[in-house]
């Protein structure tokens, strides 16, 4: 019985410079949707990390073992499990998007902060703030329109 | 104090930063998201000296930031890390090679004022 091989199959009937424009595509759609996991992690695990830290109350020492015993209230419990959902996100995303695509792209999450702020906890958001927003977001547009990775010599532009 | 937590928040952050985008760029590009795979890459990094020589700078970073979550508001807090992000873009430039153009200048230079406003 003949086993079918798919990336032979594919390197023998899609084209190379369409197979190109396919992973392009691919690699383009991939850092979009792990970009949205790193940002929702990073926006979640920070605010429960205040909200645990404001209650457990403030945390001045050199050694770590205070910040530990702080874990088990649940709050900041929820925060480091959504810190550490950001770390591991992040590192794949890192594995193939350069440091400077991601840095930018992923700070999408202040502003989102700020929103978030605004709406749901009423907090007073002034003009500079808003000014602010709009700032990250149009830094992160022209970002957006780089290519994620310039490394390896696999830059193509979109 | 806060002067000192900012400058600990910084400066291992970007280093760390660093590191980790070394690393995985070393271990190549994540195509298999199995829980199998997502062990192996587990295994793979605990062999991975660029990710190992970046937890301790991380480590320094992370506890950093909750001591200064704990002593100053969120809005202060997070923003202020910001102004790593133009070291960070160096760093990547010159370490990891990167080929920064000028529109990821200007954009990162714009998320870095942007996040810098949302703290005043």
């Amino acid at each position: 019985m003949h086993r079918i091989n798919a990336a032979k199959l594919e390197d023998e009937l899609i084209p190379p410079a369409e197979r190109r424009k396919w992973h392009t595509h691919l690699l383009i759609g991939k850092t979009a949707i792990v970009s949205l996991v790193v940002i929702g992690t990073n926006v979640v695990g920070n605010y429960a990390l205040k909200r645990g830290l404001a209650q457990v109350g403030a945390v001045e020492s050199w050694s770590p073992i205070p910040y530990i015993r702080s874990f088990a209230h649940p709050w900041v419990a929820i925060g480091v499990i959504f810190m550490f959902g950001w770390l591991t996100s992040r590192l794949s995303l890192l594995s193939w998007a350069d440091l400077t695509y991601v840095l930018p792209v992923t700070s999408f999450s202040y502003a989102i902060s700020a929103v978030i702020g605004a709406v749901y906890l009423n907090e007073k958001v002034s003009i500079l703030h808003w000014i602010g927003i709009s700032t990250i977001v149009l830094g992160i547009l022209l970002v957006v329109l780089t290519y994620p990775r310039t490394t390896n010599g696999s830059e193509t532009d979109k | 104090m806060i002067g000192l937590l900012v400058f600990l928040v910084v400066v291992p952050g970007a280093v760390g930063d660093l590191l980790n985008s070394a690393g995985m760029k070393r271990h190549g590009e994540i195509k298999d998201w199995s829980l199998m795979a997502l062990l192996r890459l587990c295994r793979d990094l605990l062999h991975n000296f660029y990710i190992l020589a970046s937890i301790p700078a991380m480590a320094i970073s992370f506890f950093a930031l909750m001591a200064l979550l704990s002593v100053s508001q969120l809005s202060f807090a997070v923003p202020i890390t910001a102004s790593s992000y133009i070291l960070e873009t160096l760093l990547a430039k010159y370490y990891l090679k990167e080929r920064v153009d000028w529109r990821r200048w200007v954009g990162t230079t714009l998320v870095a004022v942007g996040v810098a406003l949302l703290s005043i």
